[in-house]
């Protein structure tokens, strides 16, 4: 039944991919029959002012699962993960089109708060960035915001477990967050968005900053997370996705041939593993085995 | 090795003292298989960096000596009469004689500064916050910018006949008038100083606390004004010290006065600066000797002011 909701009202390529994606959901393994996604996307555009940024992206977030977001450099991978909790709309001029279900719920129809999607859903960015506090106040903040009453030391304790920054920190949480070197700012950064206990983490390019060995931990760290949350990353490191992710967004930009006017497009949406090994695009397949981007 | 030219003698840039130079590129010539400590700077070229140094130090040098003779004529001057009895004691009624000092100026100055920062600072922050986080670019932050810059440039005898004609004809000089002017002068300093200062949070602060699903009132109170605050400190600080010197002003606000009085209204007050020029214009010898004490005073309290708001800048400034 979900479906053939899906497929009305797709542009023509969307329905064949959707619905071959859903239809292998069916028969992988019985566990994910009648699992709801934890997001929709029908029909999303965006503008930038009067520039087209991203076009028609249809997809489903699955929970409790870590979804990849690829594609080359100004495809809209950033602009979209950024629709995911309306933080797009911090920058001025931004236009967004097109439906984002959360549970069935479409964040942008009127009167949605953006503070309260972004309460449920947190991000983690490309640079670490810490607030100029100690290390116990970055993660206290978001639960001092939102009203948290339970006992703050447990929270701050539990939350650098989860992000395995704990043994590292745990005699020095007066300290500083800017001392921390990167890796271990970029785990400050996810323990505090773990802190407001989301229920879907965002990740914005959360390793290229990194040294590999502090990437090896983040990834380590995403699936212990995954058991918990659902993940979007979005990745420009196609060894990444395929290591890490459970299903892939291939994204591509589209050029006017008149205008130069360049957007993002979905290509292909579906399992990791079929977009490494059996890509259906001939786009997909030139950038994952590396011929361009 | 003897018998070998001096290189150095050569042309203009680097020389090499192989005979087989290669390339010539702007200046110099480079040999293939020469280790650098064969390659020396020409004569000439050694002979312009210290003409060119030279040059900057003597600039430096005449930047610097009006500080170095204000300085000098203030405290030498000043020290001479600056002892614990000009310190806590007021001035004599007759100006021509000596002993005395500029307690009441000191009282003055310090309610008035105090007062006027109060209202300034508070209100000057907000300004500052409502510029770069709400208005932005509207017309009314436009407005506000524009009035803000031309305020800073006003000449401040003009703050003080407008608070002349508004305030003291009406209710006659007195601290408050005093306080209300210096407010006036002060707040458009304030307001640029934090405005610039609040441009320099990174948005991706910004952006992690939003995510955090945090208000806007909650990023600008926790966020915003935290990491901008050693900044914000020092253009108040600043703008403490513009105040604490403004004498124009103060003449049509405050008037002056040789009473110690710690009124707000209803008499005149003295400040320090009313009180240096009082005593700068005497034709007699104990006036000015206490007025350059005076200097001196006010010299050291906006030094200390400055110094102070250094430290707190360099000790926790934003960070990336």
């Amino acid at each position: 039944m979900n479906h053939e909701m899906l497929m009305t009202g797709v542009e023509p390529t969307g329905p064949s991919r959707l619905g071959a994606m859903t239809e292998r959901d069916d028969t992988r393994d019985g566990k994910d029959l009648g699992e709801k996604p934890v997001f929709t996307v029908r029909d999303l555009g965006v503008h930038y002012g009067k520039n087209l940024a991203l076009k028609d992206v249809n997809l489903e977030i699955r929970p409790r699962r870590i979804t990849a977001i690829i594609g080359p450099s100004g495809c809209g991978k950033s602009t979209l993960i950024r629709c995911f909790n309306r933080m797009n709309e911090l920058i001025p001029g931004t236009k967004v089109s097109g439906e984002v279900l959360y549970h069935g719920e479409n964040i942008y129809a009127p009167g949605v708060d953006p503070v309260v999607v972004r309460r449920h859903i947190g991000m983690v960015f490309q640079r670490p960035n810490p607030f100029p506090k100690s290390i116990y106040e970055n993660i206290a903040f978001g639960a001092k915001i939102n009203g948290y009453k339970g006992d703050m030391d447990e929270l701050v304790e539990r939350s650098l477990r989860q992000a395995a920054l704990w043994d590292e920190v745990k005699n020095q949480l007066k300290k500083s967050a800017l001392d921390l070197s990167g890796g271990q700012q970029q785990r400050l950064c996810i323990a505090r968005a773990i802190a407001v206990e989301p229920d879907v983490i965002l990740m914005d390019e959360p390793a290229s900053a990194l040294d590999p060995i502090a990437t090896v931990r983040i990834e380590d760290l995403m699936q212990e997370l995954k058991q918990d949350y659902s993940i979007v990353i979005v990745t420009h490191n196609m060894q990444q996705a395929a290591r890490v992710s459970d299903e892939t967004a291939f994204l591509y930009t589209e050029v006017d041939e008149e205008t130069s006017a360049r957007w993002g497009i979905l290509v292909e949406f579906g399992d990791t593993s079929e977009i490494f090994t059996r890509p259906r695009d001939k786009r997909t397949e030139d950038y994952v085995s590396g011929r361009f981007g | 090795m003897n018998e070998r030219p001096d290189p150095r003698d050569a042309g203009e840039g680097l020389t090499v003292t192989d005979a087989a130079p290669t390339t010539r590129w702007a200046g110099g010539r480079v040999g293939p298989g020469l280790s650098l400590r064969e390659c020396r700077p020409t004569r000439r070229r050694l002979w312009r960096n210290r003409r060119n140094t030279g040059l900057i130090v003597l600039a430096v040098g005449l930047t610097l000596i009006p500080v170095v003779l204000i300085l000098y004529y203030i405290v030498s001057k000043g020290i001479v009469t600056m002892d614990w009895e000009f310190l806590t004691s007021s001035q004599p009624f007759s100006l021509r004689r000596s002993g005395g000092g500029f307690l009441n100026g000191l009282i003055g100055t310090a309610i008035m500064v105090g007062l006027a920062t109060v209202v300034s600072v508070p209100l000057g922050i907000l300004g500052a916050v409502y510029l770069v986080e709400y208005g932005k670019s509207n017309w009314l932050a436009k407005l506000i910018r524009f009035f803000s810059d031309v305020m800073t440039g006003v000449p401040s005898i003009f703050v003080g006949l407008f608070v002349y004609t508004a305030l003291v004809v009406q209710f006659g000089f007195g601290a408050l008038m005093g306080a209300a002017s210096l407010a006036i002068i002060m707040m458009p300093i304030v307001v640029r100083s934090t405005e610039e200062m609040l441009k320099l949070v990174p948005p991706e602060l910004k952006d992690a606390s939003y995510a955090l699903g945090a208000a806007k009132w909650q990023t600008v109170l926790k966020v915003i004004l935290p990491s901008a605050a050693p900044g914000i400190t020092t253009g108040a600080m600043l703008a403490v010290a513009r105040a604490a010197g403004e004498t124009a002003p103060l003449l049509l606000t405050a008037l002056g006065s040789l009473q110690l009085t710690a009124k707000l209204w209803g008499s005149p007050i003295q400040a320090l600066p009313l009180a240096i020029f009082d005593g700068a214009r005497q034709p007699f010898e104990a006036g000015q000797a206490r007025a350059w004490a005076g200097a001196l005073e006010l010299l050291i309290i906006v030094l200390v002011f400055t110094i102070v708001a250094r430290v707190v800048a360099s000790r926790s400034r934003i960070s990336r």
